[in-house]
């Protein structure tokens, strides 16, 4: 890989990591209101705008349904629009959420996943975004802090596409990811704003020209409107590998919509998304050292959901581990397990499966977790049986 | 319609509602008493819709097809020359 420029290192925190990139994009507005764990982000955006490092217009708003509103407001201008939030702030947003993807405005939202309340916690679990899995939005998570900001370039490329048109959201976990300063291998401004160009809408709000956006629908018509959201997001299974492809080819850098250990000829394959893959990838590791055979299915691309590619890397797998950083109380099992199940089930294939719950409201998982739960799979005690809450004191 | 014909995210060129008949809505319709109207415009400018209509030279009349009924133009009327009567 030739790389067209030299990098600047830097050592950055997975939210200044965002906020580097959203002042790289070129973004006209960004309007949103801070919150644990997600505030440093809101934070940089502010000094940016002071320091005169950042040309958007930042719009202070007094709570997360206002931010998401005026980022309604600003992206069908067409202009290209930013926010970010966490917990309570995501869910106060939900109304918002499907006004974006309804009005298929390509806003760009950043979400430092942090479990809801009650009881309050700050720390990380994926029941925030879970919680809006089925609100039309792009949703990808991260693993380390230059795949936060990586990602963040790649999806205003993703939404803005006319094929595409739909908001996105970056999950990385609350602290665990907001917070971890890491090495990053920041790019020019150049190469991305000329791999991002201008957002071209094939709407806009003009004075001169005056639209109605998110106009009232009938039950004559409204189920359509929705058919061409679902259309929209199965296109973003094809776009998303012409980004990657795209950015691969000034960064040298592409994650996949999915990333696979060992899932070739694995006894038993794990499947998991967030920052946890690693970890689990770690004591994959060290097990296949000791001659098991095992192997780990990071999902990066969740919404929409690479059905093919998971049933691919897990059809040679005799047994499948299902990790849930989210619970679903009174559901089968959690959602990627549920995902994984369908998945399985549409492709023709019956396998074992063990559904694991882990790390909810920030509780920490180990490589030594990670041997655990391999080890569970391999005594065969829990599959089919109900959803295992790993790491609960009992 | 196929859901391939309708516009990309509902949107719609401005000024359609005035093609959209809400006489139909109303239980009761604005009635302008000419002799008490001076023409101060206050029924204009409240007026949520499109209903109440200006003229050169003459008194505001009313655009039925575009009155829902509301009375807000009854309440807001300082002459009180507007009275609601009920629809037939």
């Amino acid at each position: 890989m030739t790389l067209t420029q030299p990098m600047r290192v830097a050592a950055l925190q997975g939210d200044e990591a965002v906020a580097e990139a959203v002042r790289q994009c070129d973004v006209d507005v960004v309007a949103a209101y801070p919150i644990t764990p997600q505030t440093i982000i809101v934070e940089k955006l502010a000094e940016y705008v002071a320091d005169g490092r950042f040309r958007g217009e930042f719009v202070p708003v007094e709570s997360e349904h206002s931010a998401l509103s005026a980022c309604v407001g600003a992206s069908a201008t067409g202009a290209r629009v930013f926010t970010a939030t966490s917990s309570q702030g995501l869910a106060y947003m939900h109304e918002m959420l499907y006004n974006a993807s309804g009005m298929r405005l390509p806003i760009v939202m950043a979400v430092a996943n942090r479990a809801l309340s009650a009881p309050l916690v700050l720390n990380a679990d994926h029941g925030d975004m879970m919680g809006s899995r089925d609100s039309g939005w792009i949703q990808l998570y991260a693993e380390n802090v230059e795949e936060i900001y990586d990602r963040t370039i790649q999806l205003f490329k993703l939404s803005e596409d006319p094929r595409v048109m739909l908001p996105s959201a970056i999950n990385f976990e609350g602290f665990i990811l907001s917070h971890d300063k890491e090495r990053v291998r920041l790019l020019d401004d150049e190469p991305i704003r000329r791999f991002l160009g201008r957002p071209k809408p094939k709407h806009k709000i003009d004075p001169d020209a005056p639209l109605t956006f998110g106009a009232i629908a009938t039950p004559d018509t409204y189920y359509e409107f929705r058919m061409q959201q679902t259309e929209a997001m199965k296109n973003v299974l094809h776009v998303f590998d012409e980004v990657e492809m795209e950015f691969e080819g000034f960064s040298g850098r592409r994650y996949g919509a999915v990333d696979a250990y060992n899932t070739d000829g694995a006894d038993v394959v794990m499947v998991i998304n967030g920052s946890a893959a690693g970890t689990m990838r770690a004591a994959a590791r060290a097990l296949n050292g000791s001659g098991e055979k095992v192997g780990v299915l990071a999902i990066k691309l969740y919404r929409p959901f690479p059905m093919e590619q998971v049933v691919s890397h897990l059809a040679q797998a005799r047994a499948v581990v299902a990790m849930d950083r989210s619970l679903s109380p009174g559901a089968p099992s959690g959602p990627v397990s549920e995902d994984v199940k369908s998945a399985l089930q549409l492709a023709g294939l019956t396998k074992p499966i063990m559904s694991v719950v882990y790390g909810i409201g920030g509780r920490d998982l180990s490589t030594d977790d990670g041997k655990n739960i391999f080890g569970m799979a391999k005594e065969g005690g829990t599959f089919g049986a109900s959803t295992v809450m790993y790491g609960v004191k009992i | 319609m196929s859901w391939k014909q309708l516009e990309e995210g509902g949107v719609v060129k401005g000024g359609t509602s005035s093609s959209y008949i809400v006489s139909g809505w109303r239980v009761k319709r604005p009635v302008i008493n000419e002799a008490k109207c001076t023409n101060c415009l206050i029924c204009w400018i409240y007026c949520p819709e499109p209903a109440i209509v200006r003229h050169e030279g003459a008194k505001v009349t009313i655009d039925y097809d575009h009155c829902k009924g509301c009375g807000i133009c009854e309440t807001e009327c300082p002459p009180k020359a507007i009275t609601m009567v009920r629809e037939p």
